[in-house]
């Protein structure tokens, strides 16, 4: 009998239909990747389960758990269940925990909550857990708080949470999106040892192919609230005959960059030298200087015209910074950047105008870099003031529809505000905004993390196109490698504010020489890798991509 | 969580949620019932508010005198009437020039940072210290006492909290990517501040507005009762409880009547100021 075994799940919020007949089953000990894009119902599906909705929700059809119909329960019933016989993991582990209690306290809740246990045996069963997580005490001790923990040591904390209490059932929302490549690696393999030793069922839910490749013994695919595709077995593999299935996966393996428009021999247009930007962080003595932080230390590189360059790295290696410091948002205390043979730090008034009209940016949440109190003309069309008397009203309206038209939306987009557009069309108003004073050099800074692979495979065409057409030269800011290889022809892996390679993309993500680029290579999951691993003889075409 | 909501927009918007919220519309309901009677009051009243007629003093509630007459036999609904018109206008000024002063000066903190952000919010920490009860005694010391001194004595007293919510409020916009966009696209701080962090932030200065206008209706019964606000025969309010408190045991209507008058505005702006942010903000009150 399966563990878990949802039948014909219809749910709708204040009216609105979020899921429409789901119906899904996970057996003892087995992993069930349910995938999908933003949206299309799979948190849905796991609140329902926990019966977690918000308020105005309402649902029809069954959700039986170990042979227990869980809509029928009463709440005091179903509060046993939740954390003592199904644990859940959440995206992101800064929130999910309690900012002003300890982690051992946290952890321990549930040993208190659940087995009436004592608190000091409580706290001695916690350690033992966090021990298991991989969280010995002296590297943590209980009395830590969250804030005082990274990113991946709190996930840690979070699973030890969910596991504390060994339950038959865990739920992971998206457990290692908010997470680094190489964090995210350890945190998948501790889940999958984790599930293996508890004997557990996973309920997997991920945006992200390569992740549920990895873990995933079935695979369910979400589609606007509906399961499109539900596989027999054989991870992946067994769920690809369903078109938008294969689209998924198409547009998930990103084919490498092919050729490079720009001669490598040709003048710089961007030149870094010894680059530094340190902080001050909070005085601990008053008389002495502030201690500092080097965010980007000594950092140098040029950009050829017409070149693509990529920087690489973890999340706070300095990477954002230096794009800041690129574009003179920010001020330095070393070294100099030259923008076309030009020292930007010396850059005033009409020379300043000029320089922002040829170096345009683009942000990593495009809706972010929006005023959400503006029309879409107006954002795109804000750099023109750039150019100052040579863009009358009129022309400024005709260069907006055109530069809307470029990235492939409607010059009647313009009347729109922002949240009337979806994600990946948010991403080309950005492009278009970036666009519109001809600029030479974009600074590109994550610019497609945040969106769903499908469209993400969309805008990186978009932008490889346009590169080609206007002669653009891009630096390009990512921690995903596989986008990297796609849009780049060469690349610098940052790490802690210094390059610690450099070079030639297929050169440097085909055969890394730093400890850390080959630590960063090994541990991004590669679909293809792992997919003709999998299924050598039943997907012949993927091995190619 | 990755869902989105399926409710369409337009439902959303704000005058929608205006129309179903009970406490906005409470509050909208009462303001607009007690402005409406100082506007009355301008042009109208029942009686001459500041007319004597000794003979009649005292009389309880009739046809002719609905609330009945006060000591000197002035007609109280027409007191009532006129003093609403100084209560609103005092507030009115007050809440203009704090917020006239406190917003521009939260903003260039908020804008400039550093030294210049240090001076002003240590400035407007200063000012917040004194009581507009003091400042008003000090204003009166060099000027006499009158409806202008307190105006700017409430005034003042305002500076420093439309200050701190201007600051408070757009720093966090000034951390944001499209602050960050506007940059690259050239703008200046000043324009920035104009064209995106004032537009964004300018919903919580109207709440906040309307808090303070409650409150200045109290300052200003306040002052008026001690005397440094409004002076005779204009009438007030406040001292129209001033006037009643030796009289409780005679005429105990002298002393509730305005205490009523006081408790409906102020009640109906704080209803509007927690209805205005709730509308503003659409996450409290899905939370509701």
């Amino acid at each position: 009998m399966a563990l878990l075994d949802i039948q014909g799940l219809s749910l709708s919020i204040n009216g609105a239909l979020i899921l429409q007949d789901v119906s899904l089953a996970i057996e003892p000990g087995e992993t069930l990747g349910l995938v999908g894009e933003s949206g299309s119902g799979k948190s849905m599906t796991a609140l329902s389960v926990m019966r977690l909705l918000p308020r105005g929700a309402q649902t029809n059809g069954s959700i039986r758990f170990d042979g227990q119909d869980l809509a029928a329960l009463p709440e005091p019933d179903m509060c046993r269940i939740r954390g003592r016989r199904v644990g859940m993991i959440f995206q992101e582990p800064m929130t999910a925990l309690n900012p002003l209690k300890t982690v051992g306290d946290q952890v321990a809740e549930g040993f208190v909550l659940h087995l009436r246990l004592t608190r000091a045996e409580a706290a001695r069963r916690a350690q033992a857990v966090l021990e298991r997580v991989g969280l010995p005490a002296t590297e943590i001790s209980l009395g830590r708080y969250p804030h005082e923990l990274s990113g991946g040591q709190r996930q840690r904390v979070v699973i030890a949470m969910a596991v504390a209490l060994a339950p038959p059932l865990l739920i992971a929302d998206e457990p290692t999106t908010a997470l680094d490549v190489t964090t995210q690696a350890q945190i998948l393999k501790l889940l999958r040892e984790l599930i293996r030793e508890n004997g557990s069922s996973l309920l997997l839910i991920t945006h992200d192919l390569s992740v549920v490749n990895a873990m995933a013994d079935r695979v369910a695919i979400m589609r606007a609230g509906e399961i499109v595709e539900q596989g027999r077995g054989g991870g992946l593999s067994g769920a690809i005959t369903h078109p938008y299935a294969k689209a998924l996966l198409n547009a998930s393996s990103l084919p490498p960059r092919v050729t490079s428009a720009a001669a490598p021999t040709s003048r710089p247009i961007l030149e870094v030298k010894n680059l530094v930007r340190a902080y001050a962080l909070p005085r601990r003595s008053l008389f002495r200087a502030a201690p500092r932080r080097l965010a980007v230390d000594n950092v140098s590189f040029t950009v050829a015209k017409g070149e693509s360059l990529g920087l690489v790295g973890e999340s706070g290696c300095g990477k954002s910074t230096t794009a800041r410091a690129i574009l003179a948002l920010e001020a330095v205390q070393g070294g100099s950047i030259a923008f076309a043979g030009q020292d930007t730090s010396k850059l005033r008034g009409a020379e300043m105008a000029a320089f922002r009209r040829r170096v345009q940016m683009v942000f990593q949440d495009p809706y972010g870099s929006f005023d959400p109190r503006h029309k879409a003309g107006r954002i795109v069309g804000e750099p023109l003031r750039l150019l100052g008397r040579e863009c009358d009203p009129q022309s400024a309206r005709r260069r907006v529809d055109e530069a809307l038209t470029e990235v492939g939306l409607d010059p009647a987009d313009a009347d729109k505000y922002p949240h009337e557009f979806s994600g990946g069309q948010r991403q080309r108003l950005a492009i278009a905004r970036a666009l519109i004073t001809r600029p030479d050099l974009i600074v590109l800074d994550e610019p497609v993390s945040a969106l769903d692979v499908s469209v993400r495979a969309q805008v990186l065409k978009l932008l490889t196109e346009l590169q080609k057409r206007l002669g653009l030269t891009y630096l390009f800011i990512s921690h995903d490698l596989a986008v990297v290889r796609a849009i780049t022809d060469r690349v610098l892996v940052m790490r802690a504010g210094k390059v610690v390679e450099a070079g030639p993309t297929p050169k440097v993500l085909g055969a890394p020489e730093h400890p850390y680029t080959r630590e960063l290579v090994a541990a991004s999951l590669h679909l293809d890798a792992i997919l003709s691993e999998r299924t050598a003889a039943s997907l012949p075409d993927a091995a190619g991509c | 969580m990755s869902v989105s909501f399926g409710a369409s927009r337009t439902a959303d918007g704000w005058q929608f949620r205006a129309l179903r919220h009970p406490s906005f519309l409470a509050g909208a309901v009462l303001t607009a019932l007690v402005m409406t009677i100082a506007a009355v009051s301008l042009h109208w009243t029942p009686w001459d508010p500041t007319a004597i007629d000794i003979p009649a003093k005292f009389q309880p509630p009739s046809t002719a005198h609905w609330f009945g007459t006060d000591q000197f036999g002035r007609d109280v609904l027409a007191m009532i009437m006129r003093g609403a018109v100084t209560s609103i206008a005092v507030s009115i000024f007050a809440v203009g020039l704090g917020a006239g002063v406190g917003v521009p000066l939260g903003l260039l903190a908020a804008q400039q940072r550093g030294f210049a952000d240090q001076a002003i919010m240590r400035a407007s920490d200063f000012v917040f210290a004194f009581p507009a009860l003091l400042i008003a005694i000090m204003l009166r010391e060099v000027f006499g006492p009158g409806a202008t001194n307190a105006v700017v004595a409430i005034g003042i007293f305002n500076i420093p909290v439309f200050a701190r919510v201007a600051y408070g409020a757009a720093l966090p916009l000034w951390t944001r990517d499209f602050v960050l966009a506007a940059r690259v696209a050239g703008k200046g701080l000043v324009r920035i501040t104009v064209e995106h962090i004032l537009p964004n932030m300018v919903s919580l200065v109207i709440v906040q507005a309307t808090i303070q206008l409650s409150l200045g209706i109290l300052a200003e019964a306040a002052l008026s009762y001690v005397g440094l606000g409004v002076q005779p025969p204009a009438p007030s309010w406040g001292r129209m409880l001033n006037e009643a408190q030796t009289l409780m045991g005679l005429a105990p209507r002298l002393a509730l009547i305005p205490g009523f008058a006081i408790i409906v505005t102020v009640l109906g702006l704080n209803l509007l100021g927690d209805g205005l942010r709730d509308i503003f903000d659409p996450r409290l009150a899905r939370e509701r």
